[in-house]
């Protein structure tokens, strides 16, 4: 009797030790006014719903996940990254693969997921202006960015080979469909990395992160960049006199992935199944202008016309802009950023 | 009977040399753990690093690594900005350094003690800070501008940062503690008597101070200098934040490399070029001055 009412006791505690033990999940992002708006608008509402326990670090991409997977220490269990990266980190076999049984993605953009990576968001790498030296009317084509005589003034750039080209192609008269058909060989590279020569004497900065060209803008530092949309659009709100413009602008989206051996893959994968749902994707433009990768985001009545008209996702804004192209990446990348590498040592 | 001969002929120096060699084999085992540490924390890392190198992008062994170095020019111009800095940074500090830590050496115990905290806070202070700081200070719309149009000074903005300027200014100042200190330690160390007594036989006190007490200075110069200068070849915050993306050095470039190729490799070989040029470097230098005094200073 007495054995047996220990073992139901035994028995009851251990199941609800097992039930009591939280779920948690470790995410990874960019930091700044980004991960800000992932966390007010996905992570902290999700984490409440679910009651999965979300704990936030920030990261330096997908290089250290390459270090984790390496040495079999992996402490993400999501990581969040551009579409580029992450397409070259599965093709590594960095990554786990999605299991879309369990994320739904019936509503989503085509093209905004694939295998290893789910859309968490879509934005614009965009040209941005100081307002106090141009005005409301500044730059209005990748051609007036190159064009220091028309728009006199210093300008910064990326540090990296990744949106650094096709401003150039375009600013060299190629129209959008034709950009990456000249970009793809050496020479068409090559002749891209010379417009931005051309251009290097009036380049202040070459930045190295988002935070680092909303702040360029808000200082005054320069009086052009090319930057992440929604950076600049944080930066105004904090006084900064800087617009951008959607012309000519290039359309990529952000998204999430698990590192291959992550410690709660499943956990994981239910967590960007909630994340992924429309009722937090609409709530991300509250707090940054990247649009949600889900359609029906646009459908819950949170996002207003007027700004879902501001997202970069919107038709009328994304037919004005070229598409990122992630089989260019793919193929030319690593060479292409190694040419981009020397020109800014010259 | 031949054992205990030899055991008795067996002369007084050998039986003692005999002990020395079994004293210095224990003190040896006394040390072992301090050697244990070297290894696991120096030499298997290095080792690593050295093999990592000589792996290609495929895995298998390879010189892939260093022959890029070669092919392509922007390696060469990397190495040389890292020393151009290095260089211009350690000839700053000294210029400042120098004059100050004699301004110091001749001060009254109570304020000298008083003008190494004010070299000393800064050291303290953490290296971002400081870093961000000067952003903040140089930056067109940056204090010093401000102040500098405001007063008249200058008219346009000038650009003191995210150029080499802005990255000297930011490293000197920075590293200037590690030049004042050891140069302050041997002047301390100097006794006046020697500069009284050049005096007495007739130099002058310029006389004075350049045959007698700058040569005695001269060790804890050069060891400063040194380190100055050592530190500086594997800088990355404050070029990184002060240089504009366009003063690169070497530990910027292992960032980009270990960011851009999918193996470790391509960033190693940069650091066993980096490491294998620092060691050249302290053995010409170790021909010039005793390396042991870069801990302390040249007493």
């Amino acid at each position: 009797m007495n054995r047996v009412l220990g073992l139901t006791l035994a028995a009851t505690l251990l199941g609800s030790t097992a039930y009591a033990q939280e779920q948690t999940v470790t995410i990874a992002s960019w930091g700044g006014s980004y991960q800000e708006a992932q966390s007010k608008a996905l992570f902290e509402p999700a984490a409440a719903n679910t009651g999965i326990v979300v704990k936030q670090e920030t990261y330096g991409g997908m290089s250290d996940v390459r270090l984790q997977v390496s040495t079999g220490a992996v402490s993400l269990d999501i990581v969040a990254s551009g579409s580029g990266s992450a397409a070259r980190a599965a093709a590594e076999g960095l990554l786990e693969k999605l299991d879309y049984s369990v994320i739904d993605v019936s509503t989503f953009y085509p093209g905004l997921y694939t295998d290893y990576c789910v859309g968490g968001d879509v934005f614009s790498t965009v040209y941005a202006w100081n307002t106090a030296t141009y005005g409301d009317d500044g730059p209005q084509s990748w051609a007036d960015f190159f064009d220091v005589e028309k728009f006199p003034g210093t300008r910064a750039y990326r540090n990296k080979v990744a949106g650094a080209l096709e401003p150039a192609m375009m600013a060299l008269g190629v129209a959008h469909e034709d950009v990456y058909a000249e970009l793809d060989s050496e020479e068409g590279i090559e002749r891209a990395l010379d417009k931005i020569r051309e251009l290097k004497p009036n380049i202040d900065v070459f930045w190295s992160s988002g935070a680092q060209h909303a702040q360029l803008m808000k200082d005054g530092e320069v009086d052009m960049t090319t930057g992440w949309n929604g950076r600049f659009d944080n930066a105004a709100k904090d006084g900064a006199q800087v617009k951008y413009s959607y012309d000519q602008a290039m359309l990529d989206y952000d998204c999430f992935a698990i590192p291959k051996g992550a410690p709660n893959k499943d956990v994981a994968m239910a967590f960007l199944n909630e994340i992924s749902k429309p009722e937090y994707q609409d709530d991300l433009p509250k707090y940054i202008t990247y649009g949600p990768t889900n359609k029906a985001a646009y459908e819950t009545g949170v996002i207003t016309a007027e700004v879902a008209a501001s997202l970069p996702s919107s038709p009328e804004n994304a037919a004005r802009q070229l598409p990122i192209s992630l089989e260019w990446y793919a193929k030319w990348e690593t060479i292409a950023d190694e040419m981009y590498q020397e020109m800014l040592t010259e | 009977m031949m054992m205990t001969d030899t055991s008795i002929s067996l002369p007084h120096g050998a039986s003692l040399r005999r002990d020395g060699a079994l004293e210095r084999l224990r003190l040896f085992g006394l040390s072992s753990p301090a050697l244990l540490l070297v290894l696991v924390v120096l030499v298997i890392p290095v080792g690593w690093l050295f093999y990592v190198s000589f792996i290609g992008a495929n895995g298998q062994f390879s010189l892939e690594n260093y022959e890029r170095m070669i092919a392509r020019k922007s390696y060469t111009r990397i190495f040389i900005t890292t020393f151009q800095v290095s260089f211009l940074t350690t000839g700053l500090c000294i210029l400042i350094g120098y004059p100050l830590a004699y301004f110091m050496s001749q001060l009254p115990s109570r304020w000298a003690s008083l003008a190494l905290i004010t070299v000393l806070v800064p050291f303290w202070t953490s290296l971002l800070v400081r870093t961000y700081a000067w952003l903040v200070l140089l930056q067109k719309q940056g204090l010093i501008n401000q102040w500098a149009i405001s007063l008249g000074v200058w008219d346009e903005p000038i650009k003191i940062v995210h150029n080499m300027t802005g990255t000297l200014i930011g490293m000197v100042h920075i590293m200037l503690p590690f030049l004042i200190l050891p140069v302050y330690n041997a002047m301390k160390a100097i006794d006046h008597d020697y500069l009284k007594a050049a005096s007495n036989l007739g130099a002058s006190p310029r006389r004075a101070f350049w045959t007698v007490f700058f040569p005695l200075s001269a060790p804890g110069l050069l060891a400063g200098s040194l380190m100055v200068f050592i530190l500086c070849l594997g800088f990355f915050v404050t070029p990184a934040v002060l240089g504009g993306g366009k003063v690169i050095m070497v530990s910027m470039k292992i960032v980009s490399n270990i960011e851009l190729f999918v193996n470790w490799g391509a960033a190693s070989a940069l650091g066993v070029v980096l490491l294998a040029l620092t060691v050249a470097i302290l053995w010409v230098a170790s021909r010039f001055i005793n390396v042991a005094n870069l801990s302390g200073g040249g007493r």
